[in-house]
Formats: C-alpha cells, sequence, structure tokens
C-alpha cells in the first residue's frame, strides 16, 4: 500500500520540498503544493470516510469545493480543530494532522456499516417515520443518532487566531481566475476599471491551466501554454487586484458580496502565530462578473459510490497538476467527449487505461479517434449496471444498453478496475447567480440550467454562462464585455482559435442495471446517501414540490448543498413526474456557497469587543471602590457596594437604610438626555407627553410620561425649562437612543412645522444624585452660597450654579422620596464632582449606593420603572396614574388610544402593591397570582413585577399587575409557587410616606 | 444588503439605515372625531405588498433623516427616493 503514485513531476508541485502529514493516526508523506486529497491519492488511499446514513466506504471524488466525500477533521484535539473539512481544499503543510469523520471506531472498521445491510430498512423519510413515535424514546434515539452521525467535533477552547474584516469598492469585481475571469479582469483593469479579481484556489488559471489538449490552440499554443502567457501578464496591470484563496460565499442585492480569504490555513503551526487567519472581504462592486466555471456531473448507476469512483475531470487534474495518478487500471464512463481527454492525459504520461464505456452509440471527434488509435476499447452503447469491492474498487459489470435507454439486454462483461472516471456532463456554477435573485431558465437542447439574464450590473461568463468551448467562450466573453463595460477595443478581438471539441451527448439522469432498482443503490447525493430510489418513493408517496422532496429524501442538504447530484435529482423527478425539467424549477441554493467558520463571520467582534459597552465618568471611582456592576442596555452600571465580605443582600440593606436616615449619592450618568430648543419646544412637549408643559416656567422641573400611539407607556422621565424655548428631557437609561429616534419620527414626519431641535446630550453630561435628610447640608458645603431654601430652591425646581470654575446644572428632584438633589456637570468634571460630594458627605455617613437600592428605594415609594412594572401593554390608567393623563388637552400621542373600548375595560391588568401574610417571605419577581387554590385550570390574574424586603418598613414589598386590581385593596390573593402556596393581600403600591413629607425632611 | 441613496447623503449601505413601515399614513389631525374603527384603521392597518411598495426609511446611523422610498418588495429594486412632504412618483 506503500506504493508511490507519483507519475511525473508537475510545475506546480515542489518535489524538493518533501512535506510529512498524519491521515487517522498514520503518517504519510507529499509535496508543497499538494492538497490533503492529492496526497493521499499519491499513496494510494482512497478510503477517507464513511457516508451519512449507511456508512458506507467512500472515497475522494472530486478536485474541488464540491467535494461530497471526503470530509475531514483538521488539527483534532487541537484548538485549533476544524471539522467538516474537504479534503481536497486543504493545502498540506509539516506536521499538518487530519482524521476522517462519520465513522466509530475507525475508517477501516466502522460499526455503522451494519445500516448498509439494514438499508431496506432505512428508506427516504425514515428518521421522520420512525423515531418521531412514540415521542417520549425520542431522548434515547437522540442519543444513538447523534453518537453515530458525521458531523465532526467544534473545538472544546478558545481559538487562538484573529480574524478581520474589510470593506471592498471596486468597479469591477470578477469570481473565479479560470480563462474567462482572467480575460474579463485584465480587459476591464485596462480600461481603467479598479478591478478586483478571487478566486478559491491557490493557483490562478482554472481547469485551463492544465489544458494540454493537442486539438485545441490558442494563437497557435495550447491553452495552458497560452493562459500562463496571459496570467503572467496581470502583474504588471494597474488597477487590478487579485486575491487567490478566496472564496465568494454569498451574492446579496445591489452586487453586495461576501467572500472569505484564506491567510494561513496553509502555514505550519508555528507560521500561523500573531497572523490574521481569515478575512471576510465585504464587496460592493457597481458590476460583477461572474467566471465560476462549471461542475462536472457524475452518472446515477448501482453502487456508483465505492472508493475509487471519481468524477472524470478530478482524475485528470490530478495527474496534470498533481502528477498524481489516481488508479493503476483505469476505466472511464461518460456520456460525452470529456472523458476521453482524461483519458488521453493517463496515455500520455503512461499510466494504464483499461477501457471506456460510453452509453452514446458513437462519436466521430478527433479526440475519440486518437483514443482509439491509442489501442484503448471503447464500449459503445454500454452502461455500468454495478461495481465491486468494498473498501476500493475492483471491478465493474457492463451491459448493452436498450435504445431508449430504460434497460439493458445482452450478455455482462465484467472488467477489472481500480479507478473509476464518470463523466456526466457539466453544470454551470449558477449558485452565485441565484442567490442575487436572479432566474434560471432551462437549456432543452443543453439539459442544464442557464442565467437567463445579463443585467448591467451583472454578467456570466465561460462555463457558467452556459459556453463550454473555448472559441464560443472567448467569443462571447468578448461581446459581453464590449456591452456591459462599454468598451470598444479589446485584447481578445484579434486571438485565434481552432479547437476539435464535440458537443455530442447522451443524457440519461439514471441508468437502468439488470436488477430492478429495488435492489440497486445508486446514490445521488452521496454525502446523505439518497439513492435514486428514494426520490421516486417520495414522489410516490405523494411530494410533488422540489423543495419537499429534497427535504424528506435530504438530497442537497449536506454540507455539500448537494453540488454533485442536484441537476440529477431534478431529473429523475421530471422523468418520473413527467413533467419538463424547465417547469420543476430548482432548488433554491443559500448561502455560503462554502462554509464559513465562525471566526471569519465574527470578526474581530470578539471578546470585550462583542458588543458595545458604554461607562460613565465615574467609572473609575466604582471600580476603585469595590463596586459590583450589572449591564444595562449598553451601560456598565454600579450595582451594589459591598464591604467587608457582604451579600448583596446585606449591601443593599444597609445602603437603602443609609440613604433614608442620613445621605445616600447615586451615579445617574446613565439617563438619557435630550436637548430640545426652538420657539415651539413647548408646543411639542405637550404633543409628546399626557401632561400639560405650556405653563411650567422657566426653572421648573416636571414628570412626564410618555405613550405610544396605541396608548400604551413607553417611557417617563422629568424635564426642566431651563428657559423660554429651551429644555432638557431626562429618558430611561434603555429607552434614551429609542426615545430620541421616535421624536425625530414625529417631529419630521408628522410635525415638521413645529420649530423645534432635538439633541442627544446623554454623554455630555455626568450626574450625581444626592438624597437624603443631610443632602442639603452637604450641599451647602460644596457650595456656600447657593440658597438651598424651599422658598428658594423648592422640590421640582432648577438652578445653574458654580462649583469653583465648574458650571453646573442642580435639580432638586427625587426618585426616592427623600430630599435630594441631581447634580450634573460636563462629563470630564463628572468624577471630581462625585469625590467632592463624597468628602463634604463624610461627617454624615454619605454611602455610595447602586441601581439595586435605587430600585428598592423607589419601590418603597410605588414609582414605576418602565420595563420592569410595564410591558408595553400598561396605560397610565392601568397604572393607576390617572392624574398625570391631562383631559384638558385636545391630543398628544396615544391620547385617542386610552378611549378605545379595549383600554377603558375595567378587568385590565392594573398596578397594585401586594405585602406577603407573612412579612419575611419576600416574592419571587414574575411570580403568577392567583385567587383560587383548589380550581384547576385555574385563572392566572397577573404577575409581581418588582419584589423587596425593605429595612426601612422592615418587612417585604411588592408590586404587581392583576386584573381588576384597582378594585381588590385589602383582597386575599395566592401566589402558588413550586412547594407552598404564599398568602398576599392586595395593598397601596405607595408602601413609604404616603403624604410625600420627606421630600421637604 | 441594499444601497441606498439618502436624499441627503447620498449612496449609504442598507446597515447605516432602519424601516420605518408603510409611507404615506398620515396622523389623524383630530383624533377624538375618529371612531374606534376609524383610529384602529390608522393605528393597525398596513398593507404587506408583493410588488410595489410604498415605504419610509430613516437614515438612522447618519443624518436621521426620515424619507420614503418605493421598492418591489418581490426583487428589492429600489424604484423611487424622495424626500419627506414630497408628492410620491406617478406609477
Ligand atoms: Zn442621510
Amino acid at each position: 500500500m506503500t506504493k508511490s503514485l507519483r507519475v511525473k513531476s508537475s510545475e506546480y508541485i515542489d518535489e524538493t520540498n518533501r512535506i510529512s502529514f498524519k491521515f487517522n493516526g498514520k503518517t504519510y508523506h507529499g509535496f508543497k503544493g499538494d492538497t490533503l486529497a492529492s496526497a493521499l491519492l499519491a499513496n494510494n488511499v482512497h478510503l477517507v470516510g464513511r457516508s451519512f446514513k449507511y456508512h458506507r466506504p467512500r472515497g475522494i471524488m472530486t478536485s474541488g469545493s464540491e467535494e461530497p466525500n471526503a470530509i475531514v477533521q483538521v488539527n483534532p484535539g487541537t484548538n485549533r480543530t476544524e471539522p467538516n473539512v474537504r479534503a481536497t481544499e486543504v493545502e498540506i503543510y509539516e506536521g499538518l494532522e487530519a482524521t476522517s469523520q462519520n465513522c466509530w471506531p475507525s475508517v477501516e472498521f466502522d460499526i455503522g456499516g451494519i445500516n448498509n445491510f439494514l438499508s431496506p430498512f432505512f428508506p427516504a423519510g425514515f428518521y421522520y417515520k420512525t423515531f418521531m413515535w412514540p415521542a417520549s424514546f425520542w431522548e434515547k434515539y437522540e442519543f444513538f443518532i447523534r453518537h453515530s452521525a458525521g458531523l465532526g467535533k467544534s473545538p472544546t477552547s478558545n481559538d487562538p487566531d484573529i480574524y478581520d474584516h474589510r470593506n471592498i469598492h471596486c468597479d469591477v469585481l470578477v469570481v473565479g481566475a479560470g480563462i474567462s475571469g482572467i480575460l474579463a479582469a485584465k480587459n476591464a483593469a485596462k480600461n481603467n476599471f479598479k478591478t478586483l479579481l478571487v478566486d478559491e484556489k491557490n493557483e490562478l488559471g482554472g481547469s485551463t491551466i492544465f489544458e494540454n489538449n493537442e486539438f485545441n490552440k490558442i494563437d497557435n499554443k495550447t491553452p495552458s501554454e497560452w493562459l500562463k502567457k496571459e496570467i503572467e501578464e496581470l502583474k504588471n496591470i494597474k488597477n487590478l487586484e487579485i486575491k487567490t484563496r478566496t472564496s465568494v460565499a454569498a451574492y446579496h442585492q445591489y452586487n453586495y458580496l461576501l467572500a472569505r480569504e484564506n491567510l494561513t490555513d496553509h502555514l505550519e503551526a508555528k507560521d500561523k502565530t500573531n497572523k490574521i487567519r481569515q478575512r471576510l472581504l465585504k464587496i460592493r462592486a457597481k458590476k460583477v462578473i461572474l467566471a465560476t466555471g462549471a461542475l462536472e456531473r457524475p452518472l446515477i448507476f448501482n453502487n456508483n459510490d465505492r472508493p475509487g469512483i471519481m468524477l472524470s475531470s478530478a482524475i485528470k487534474k490530478y495527474s496534470e497538476f498533481y502528477g498524481v495518478a489516481c488508479g493503476s487500471k483505469n476505466v472511464f464512463f461518460t456520456n460525452n467527449d470529456s472523458a476521453y481527454e482524461s483519458a488521453l492525459s493517463l496515455y500520455n504520461k503512461g499510466i494504464n487505461v483499461e477501457a471506456i464505456i460510453d452509453i452514446r452509440e458513437e462519436s466521430e471527434s478527433k479526440i475519440v479517434k486518437k483514443v482509439k488509435e491509442a489501442g484503448i476499447k471503447v464500449y459503445w452503447s454500454h452502461t455500468i449496471v454495478d461495481t465491486a469491492g468494498y473498501k476500493r474498487l475492483n471491478g465493474i459489470s457492463i451491459m448493452k444498453l436498450s435504445n431508449d435507454g430504460t434497460s439493458v439486454t445482452g450478455s455482462k462483461i465484467s472488467i477489472s478496475c481500480d479507478c473509476l472516471g464518470v463523466a456526466g456532463g457539466w453544470t454551470p456554477a449558477v449558485h452565485l447567480y441565484t442567490q442575487s435573485g436572479s432566474k434560471l431558465k432551462f437549456d432543452e437542447e443543453k439539459q442544464i440550467f442557464l442565467p437567463n439574464q445579463n443585467t448591467s450590473g451583472q454578467i456570466s461568463v465561460g462555463s457558467c454562462g452556459g459556453d463550454f468551448k473555448i472559441d464560443e467562450i472567448i467569443k462571447n466573453l468578448n461581446q459581453k464585455l464590449k456591452d456591459n463595460l462599454n468598451i470598444k477595443e479589446t485584447d481578445l478581438d484579434n486571438i485565434k482559435v481552432e479547437i476539435d471539441q464535440e458537443n455530442s451527448k447522451r443524457n440519461i439522469w439514471l441508468l437502468p442495471s439488470d436488477k430492478p432498482l429495488g435492489k440497486t443503490k445508486p446514490f445521488v447525493d452521496y454525502q446523505n446517501d439518497a439513492t435514486a430510489k428514494d426520490i421516486k418513493l417520495a414522489l410516490r408517496e405523494g411530494f410533488r414540490s422540489i423543495e419537499h422532496v429534497k427535504r424528506y429524501t435530504t438530497t442537497g442538504m449536506g454540507t455539500d448543498q448537494g453540488k454533485l447530484g442536484n441537476m440529477h435529482a431534478l431529473g429523475i423527478i421530471a422523468d418520473t413526474a413527467g413533467v419538463k425539467m424547465g417547469e420543476l424549477g430548482t432548488t433554491t441554493f443559500r448561502p455560503p456557497y462554502t462554509p464559513l467558520t465562525f471566526g471569519t463571520i465574527v470578526g474581530r467582534n470578539v471578546g470585550k469587543f462583542f458588543d458595545i459597552f458604554r461607562r460613565t465618568p465615574i467609572n473609575e471611582w466604582h471600580v476603585e471602590n469595590k463596586a459590583e456592576f450589572e449591564n444595562v442596555g449598553q451601560w456598565k452600571r454600579a450595582w451594589y457596594y459591598p464591604i467587608n465580605g457582604e451579600t448583596m443582600h446585606q449591601a443593599v440593606q444597609r445602603e437603602s437604610k443609609a440613604a433614608r436616615e442620613s445621605a445616600g449619592i447615586l451615579d445617574a450618568s446613565t439617563l438619557g438626555k435630550i436637548d430640545i430648543q426652538g420657539s415651539d419646544a413647548s408646543e411639542f412637549l405637550n404633543r409628546v407627553y399626557t401632561n400639560a408643559w405650556s405653563k411650567l416656567a422657566v426653572g421648573k422641573c416636571r414628570y412626564g410620561l410618555m405613550l405610544n400611539e396605541d396608548g400604551m407607556v413607553y417611557d417617563d422621565g422629568v424635564t426642566t425649562r431651563l428657559g423660554e424655548n429651551h429644555y432638557i428631557m431626562t429618558t430611561t437609561t434603555g429607552g434614551a437612543a429609542n426615545v430620541l429616534g421616535k421624536l425625530e419620527d414625529y417631529l419630521q414626519t408628522e410635525w415638521p412645522e413645529l420649530d423645534v431641535y432635538l439633541t442627544s446630550v446623554t454623554d455630555h453630561y455626568a450626574t450625581a444624585s444626592l438624597c437624603g435628610p443631610n443632602s442639603k447640608k452637604i450641599l451647602k458645603k460644596i457650595i456656600p452660597d447657593l440658597d438651598l431654601s424651599d422658598e428658594n430652591f423648592p422640590h421640582m425646581s432648577f438652578k445653574e450654579v458654580h462649583i469653583g470654575n465648574i458650571q453646573c446644572r442642580i435639580m432638586r428632584i427625587s426618585f426616592t422620596g427623600e430630599h435630594s438633589y441631581e447634580i450634573n456637570v460636563q462629563a470630564s468634571y463628572g468624577k471630581d464632582l462625585w469625590e467632592k460630594c463624597i468628602e463634604a458627605g463624610k461627617e454624615f455617613n454619605i454611602t455610595p449606593y447602586g441601581t439595586e437600592t435605587m430600585h428598592l428605594l423607589r419601590a418603597e415609594k410605588g414609582f414605576i420603572i418602565v420595563g420592569q412594572d410595564t410591558d408595553g401593554t400598561m396605560t397610565p390608567i392601568d397604572l393607576q396614574m390617572d392624574w398625570i393623563v391631562s383631559k384638558k388637552k385636545y391630543d398628544f400621542i396615544g391620547k385617542r388610544s386610552l378611549y378605545r373600548s379595549d383600554t377603558m375595560r375595567e378587568d385590565r391588568k392594573q398596578l397594585v402593591g401586594l405585602l406577603t401574610d407573612d412579612p419575611n417571605i419576600v416574592l419571587e419577581e414574575g411570580a403568577q397570582i392567583v385567587s383560587e387554590l383548589n380550581q384547576s385550570p385555574v385563572e392566572m390574574l397577573g404577575h409581581v413585577t418588582s419584589s423587596y424586603f425593605s429595612p426601612n418598613l422592615k418587612k417585604s414589598i411588592a408590586l404587581a399587575v392583576v386584573r381588576g386590581g384597582k378594585d381588590m385593596m385589602g383582597k386575599k390573593l395566592f401566589v402558588p409557587m413550586e412547594n407552598k402556596n404564599i398568602n398576599v393581600t392586595v395593598a397601596n403600591p405607595v408602601f413609604y410616606d404616603q403624604k410625600n413629607e420627606r421630600l421637604n425632611a | 444588503m441594499f444601497l441606498i441613496n439618502c436624499p441627503y447623503c447620498g449612496e449609504r449601505d442598507q446597515q447605516e439605515f432602519k424601516a420605518g413601515g408603510e409611507a404615506h399614513i398620515e396622523r389623524p389631525k383630530q383624533p377624538t372625531e375618529l371612531s374606534d374603527d376609524e383610529w384602529a384603521e390608522y393605528l393597525f392597518m398596513r398593507k404587506n405588498i408583493k410588488g410595489v411598495q410604498f415605504e419610509r426609511w430613516n437614515h438612522a446611523h447618519g443624518c436621521r433623516k426620515w424619507f420614503n422610498m418605493v421598492r418591489d418588495t418581490s426583487n428589492d429594486e429600489i424604484k423611487a427616493i424622495y424626500k419627506m412632504g414630497e408628492k410620491p412618483p406617478a406609477q
């Protein structure tokens, strides 16, 4: 098995650079330039995996990203491991390790292989039909299914690599650097279009670069020679950027494409560190030229999936490009001339070709004649009826096809072989084209789906546009470039092409066998083990839509998205159902074209960059004083300040008592602040708040409630009149951006006649909220000149003063019910102000408190928090805040909705207070409330919205929304919990200082 | 992702914008005069057309201006963009 199948040196393989790598634990050698697939084939390793459902041995089938079988886990057990990687795309490097997926315990001996012998019991929809019943068994089934499923293993430790995103704007993006892409990019760039050319491979040139067919000549050179010269010239062209190892994953509207550029995957581990591994290119192109080529189709015949059965074009690429013979006894099976090119390529390298099986009756092209001259036996009008060899192909049986192609006749011929190249014709790679939203049309003659249109922003050129012969490709490319880029002359005008290529082809979607279909295994989707039989079964069971058949049989649902077999699936459905393929349409090709890593998708947005966060100007002080933090929207807010190992409960109890008994201080900088100016500012506030604003005197503050047009509470806050036409509005911390957006919306679209200007100034100010009976004394120490008497500076008023040189705005407003001041200074002075307050407050035991204590203090007063005690279904009336809704104002946002029959219902959920009969039990927020315990089902009356143990009242308090709660004062209700029922009594939501005496204490 | 031609800033990526629902629904000048049904019609009822649709958009992460867009929802072709207060283009 160690025999090397390296046949002849190739210029793309560096035989002086020997590389060792491991596959399934065994060490192999390859050369620089090899892919994992080519290196394995050179070591005569075909068996690389097991199929998903039947665990059948599978081998490398292709040489590109369409590979369905050779799916491997790269570098298993390391933090760089990656599952579901196609061996055909992995460039080998020293130290590379890879293992097969979907086999246990090993690829050679696979326990799941038993499924293959049980396969009559695994028809289409098997998993749906069997494992869904009985429902309770699903957990057991799932264990076994997951254990044997071939999905690979994700890494378990952090990804050490760096990923990046880059935006690119270009005039012309060319996708695919085969002959069409290279010529398109060259001519676009030469005509001063800023051009980007991308290709998923590491070398330019596509399949033409190894096209040495002597019957095709461009300017008297072989296509390969000619194209190499063209590629050489690209280096001297300005305006052209070329990116190899770059795969376009998605094509969105307006020529927005996402591509993954692979930068270090081909390097040894030591060379990967501190480099960007992959970069997501976000490309916006004025024009997109798709030159994505075509994929060779396999043929669908009995047991067409054994290791050693490959695409004919892949065998050719392995021999010409990688210098590897895939077998020592090769046979080709074809319906067109392509296989003859591959056969000739092997023959010219001295690799044995046993025979060609051709389902056509004959072909007279020069290349066929040449093959015959070489003494290779051709079986015309024959098909393969079976293959042999479990872990490696060792032979085929062929029979003569009937004239109509639906059955076989005559006697069986056996041919011994270890490699079979299948050539079923070419399918244009239209995946990106359809992702862009463009439609396909079916070409009856060529039996392929083709782009239906070229638009001003997008053209498809070369074989993805339906041109397969070099003369057609160049002629049509030339015309499309001239039309689309509006240029008069190109390089292509004077190219001389001689070709001898025949398009003759005999298309049979499902080839017959001597056995009935039920006894055969013609695979259509290799990765998901869907056979032609499964598709026919789905049709018999009544599935008609191609999308339904796809989901029922899982055809085309693997990581390869059925790139090889989708056309056959369609063909078989069309033949069986008696409809035309053009009418059937295709399934939707969804992005990504090839899988993307999560790293590429998130780029730099990991760790602390995962989401934006905001810190207040006073943050540093909170950190120094060991605050615990909580996230409020994007803000990091001080939550509580534990001292001497306090729990959160202990800290909050201490902070709350201090704030009511002496003095507390809160960082309120996160509150949203909107500066409102203009001659209609008062009128504007009248329209957006439920209460009246025109008569608010300059220097006074007012609390406002903002509704949505549906009457539901949206936001609240205090707004201060700074001047005749100047207000500053505060919003909730989380609602700031949305409130500004909403106000702008009304201003611009409903009331453009109002002279009002809105500016967000949230970040401009730092706010310290000083509260408690000693707050006045502390402020007096800081600003001795300010008259703090109730006459000069009453509750709900505002002063603009200076502390030293620092200008500050002080509002005497309160969210705790205590005498308190909110001091606003320019953000950069925030910490300085805070420290001044702490210093001045020392003698009063000033206590910094966090958001948790703030919530507790306001709950004692029955003040709502929008978003906690409301949920978008609460009107001000539901909140028992009728007092804030103006009856006099003609209109404001949401007013009309307060008079809808639904919002006026008496039995809506309404905000109430709840007291537990046992004052030590604290209710859980979110707990349900009922009035009956012995009823089933029982009506849920509402739920607890806020709940705390109040140190100032020495009992548990809660706010809740309860159906019809307004009229339930004093009523006994229950909060049923998992292990107990808690008795509660409906109470006034204002638990503390109901007469508001402390505001002026 | 769309490329949207903000009437104030020029072409920008869709991610700078916020969609704001159906256009040309004027807030009633005298809401209190309306029946519940009439108010509900204004408040809740929106078209969801497969085809040409008139929409409001906001350049939220740009100039913050609202404007109108005519978009074919079947292929996302933006047929016209015009400022608030301007008449929609004739069909
Ligand atoms: Zn703008």
